[in-house]
């Protein structure tokens, strides 16, 4: 067997591989290169340095810089409240409740919905709730914010209490009933023993959560478009309208592509690396 | 039992939500629409070449389809015509022009677009499109070259429901005894404020339809009203095109959208969320007596309802002096432009296609009836042009002597200074912002993105 996979492994390999090349390496590069060039379509580039970037941060309105931190703001707060929400409604519902598996069920669905449909569902949910009070989802950056975090919590709490679910259902009863019979109360069994025991939830599902949020796109652009003055443009947005709504604009917005990339990729890093460190064996 | 239940509840959900999104993809605004390809060329094929068209309007797209079929069952030139999805032109071009067979046949929207895409024009000079001209106005001209031709004009205005206008005409102290009356922006202040003031007497809901700021509307004011101002400030300055406009009209276009955001059917903070397909339908069910949009606009309001004889059009008036001679806004911000980096045949094969589409009976009576244009050429006579009332609207203003406006907008340096006026503009009227801002948007705004665009 071993020295089947020994002769045969480029047949197994290349496949993945190839396509991988492909669809993945090859962009990836030509993206890079591109954020360096002056272009219209990808095939007549010409390069120019680091004059994108310059123009991608000095961007006479500080778009860039505020859909930056706005985009930041919102990926923390969104992480918390999910995972928050989430693991909430996993302990809720691994109790024996009456309609556990329906509730289950409810809570997972809003995350097949498609993000421009759910933007524009919610979009005339917020507008016909704020009605009577003369607003709009709109009528400034912190009313698409929090619209954008309600969205967001319904659609990946349900997410994100399954991952939580199925990590409750790893740990040994033992150590539950142990906590207890040691005098335990509810809360410090849950402390001491079941969060140390879902770290390795807790990591999956704060990095889903993190990168989810600083890559939100479709929700932002149908719930608010940016709207007003592009206050509520997070950062994907941003690149877009850079990109596409700006003739002689598409270097500068393939060069804030690369930041963003950069940005999300240390993130990620950063945080798993952070959260892995208190991850226990049981 | 509660699995089952579980189960069957999610299936019913599933099935539910995937209808749902078939039906989101089928009208979704991704993928451009395959309207035509046939499939083979024709044995008969003699020059080669063949023809690959771009289409801007999604509103002719079937038309334009058919006629293709038409063209290519009588000369054996292959024509494909493929239409992008409304808002994504641009992108499409962009990644069509990419390809091995890119179009032949696109579109710019004037002397800003060309700015993009002037690589890519070739000289139509000595062709017919340009020769039949009415007027040289409708070339779009670059140092000496005629790199797109405009092949559909349209007309805006105020359109206003002339049944309800003329029942407040027989109010008592009604401030004008014809629709008609209405010649300059102190009057249109008047009879709408009226309006307003009597809707419950008249049975509507406002004298505007609402200002809607959402991506589907906003282009009436940030592009369509902020044109009035332009127009006459290139009027006295005897220009064309500036590299800085000083906003000497602009307190006009303050009054006027203070008129609209303040006579209407709803409260100006609202208008963030209205789109166009609110006014319409505000329009349509008579709720309102006025709606900025043009003649472009009239199939949507037939479709909606409305009859020839309900339907009007007015000036857009910013009380500027010598109003009282102003007609109708009427342009067109669409050319048509043959790709250069073509090949040779297929270059000559897409001349020859727009040269028939307007001189041929077939192509004129395609253009002019089925996709309603009224278009630039002297080849279309009388019996070759498009009939409805807004359009009649137009020519009567023009017979009675009044001076069209045209589109100064297709000079507005880009698409940022309209998002940037356009959000101003909403700001305003939310009460987020005040007037100074528009104001910067509009003055200092325009030198900025001149010079973004221009100056590198």
């Amino acid at each position: 067997m071993e020295r089947f996979i020994g002769k045969y492994w480029p047949v197994f390999v290349l496949p993945t591989l190839a396509s991988f090349a492909i669809g993945f390496l090859a962009p990836f590069a030509m993206g890079l290169y591109l954020s360096f060039c002056d272009f219209t379509t990808i095939s007549d580039a010409v390069f120019t340095g680091l004059d994108n970037y310059v123009r991608a941060f000095s961007d006479a309105s500080g778009a860039f810089l505020h859909s930056l931190w706005y985009t930041a703001l919102f990926a923390l707060l969104s992480t918390v409240v999910i995972n928050v929400f989430g693991l909430g409604v996993a302990l809720l519902l691994n109790r024996r409740l009456p309609g556990r598996d329906l509730y289950r069920t409810v809570l997972f669905l809003p995350n097949l919905i498609g993000g421009i449909v759910l933007g524009w569902l919610w979009q005339v949910i917020f507008n016909g709730l704020l009605n009577p009070y003369g607003v709009t989802v709109v009528t400034g950056e912190w009313y698409g914010f929090w619209g954008l975090m309600l969205i967001m919590l319904w659609q990946q709490a349900g997410y994100m209490m399954i991952i939580y679910l199925s990590g409750i259902a790893t740990i040994p009863e033992e150590l539950g009933e142990a906590a207890g019979i040691d005098g335990a109360s509810p809360w410090q069994t849950f402390w001491h023993v079941t969060l140390p025991m879902l770290r390795p939830s807790v990591t999956i599902c704060t990095f889903l959560t993190l990168t989810n949020g600083f890559k939100l796109f479709d929700q932002n652009l149908a719930l608010t478009g940016g709207m007003p003055s592009g206050r509520s443009e997070l950062l994907a947005l941003n690149i877009y309208n850079t990109f596409y709504g700006r003739a002689g604009w598409e270097g500068a917005g393939q060069a804030k592509a690369v930041v963003f990339c950069a940005i999300v990729v240390g993130i990620a890093l950063l945080q798993l690396r952070l959260t892995r460190r208190g991850e226990v064996e049981a | 039992m509660r699995k089952l239940l579980a189960i069957l509840i999610a299936g019913g959900l599933l099935l539910a939500l995937s209808v749902i999104f078939a039906s989101a993809e089928n009208d979704g605004a991704e993928a451009p629409v395959q309207q035509t390809a046939p499939t083979q060329p024709p044995a008969q094929e003699t020059s080669g070449g063949q023809v690959y068209y771009l289409n801007f309007k999604p509103e002719q797209a079937m038309q334009w389809d058919a006629l293709a079929k038409r063209y290519t069952a009588q000369t054996g030139v292959p024509v494909t015509v493929m239409t992008a999805a409304a808002d994504t032109y641009e992108d499409t071009l962009r990644s069509e022009m990419e390809k091995a067979q890119m179009p032949t046949l696109f579109q710019v929207n004037g002397p800003v677009g060309l700015r993009t895409w002037r690589e890519y024009c070739l000289d139509l000079s000595g062709t017919q499109l340009v020769q039949q001209l009415k007027s040289d106005e409708f070339a779009l001209r670059e140092s000496g070259q005629v790199l797109g031709v405009a092949y559909a004009i349209e007309t805006y205005g105020i359109i206003y429901r002339k049944d309800l206008l003329e029942q407040y005409c027989r109010l008592k102290d009604a401030v004008i005894a014809a629709p008609e009356d209405i010649d300059s922006f102190a009057v249109l202040r008047a009879v709408a404020e009226d309006i307003q003031k009597r809707r419950g007497e008249l049975g509507v809901q406002g004298a505007f339809t609402s200002a809607g700021m959402d991506a589907s509307s906003d282009w009436r004011f940030k592009t369509h009203m902020a044109n009035l101002p332009i127009y006459y400030e290139y009027k006295a300055g005897d220009v064309n095109v500036s590299d800085a406009i000083q906003g000497t009209y602009l307190e006009g276009m303050h009054k006027l959208w203070d008129l609209y955001i303040h006579n209407a059917t709803c409260a100006p903070t609202l208008i963030g969320a209205k789109t166009n397909e609110d006014a319409l339908a505000e329009f349509a069910l008579g709720e309102a007596v006025f709606y900025q949009n043009g003649t472009w606009a009239y199939d949507s309001l037939i479709q909606a309802g409305l009859t020839d004889e309900q339907l009007g059009m007015l000036p857009i008036f910013i009380d500027a002096p010598g109003e009282e001679e102003q007609g109708l806004c009427t342009g067109s911000e669409n050319y048509w432009c043959v790709n250069k980096k073509a090949s040779e045949a297929d270059i000559s094969a897409t001349v020859a296609f727009l040269e028939w589409c307007i001189t041929s009976d077939e192509g004129r009576k395609a253009l002019a009836h089925e996709m309603g244009f009224v278009t630039p050429f002297k080849t279309f006579d009388e019996d070759y042009t498009a009939d409805n009332p807004l359009h009649r609207a137009a020519n009567t203003y023009l017979q009675n002597g009044k001076t069209p406006v045209s589109w100064s907008f297709t000079t507005i340096p880009s698409e940022t200074w309209k998002n940037n006026v356009g959000a101003a503009l909403l700001e305003y009227a939310q009460g987020t912002g005040d007037w100074e801002t528009v104001r910067k948007a509009f003055v200092d705004g325009w030198a900025a993105e001149y010079q973004a665009a221009n100056g590198r």
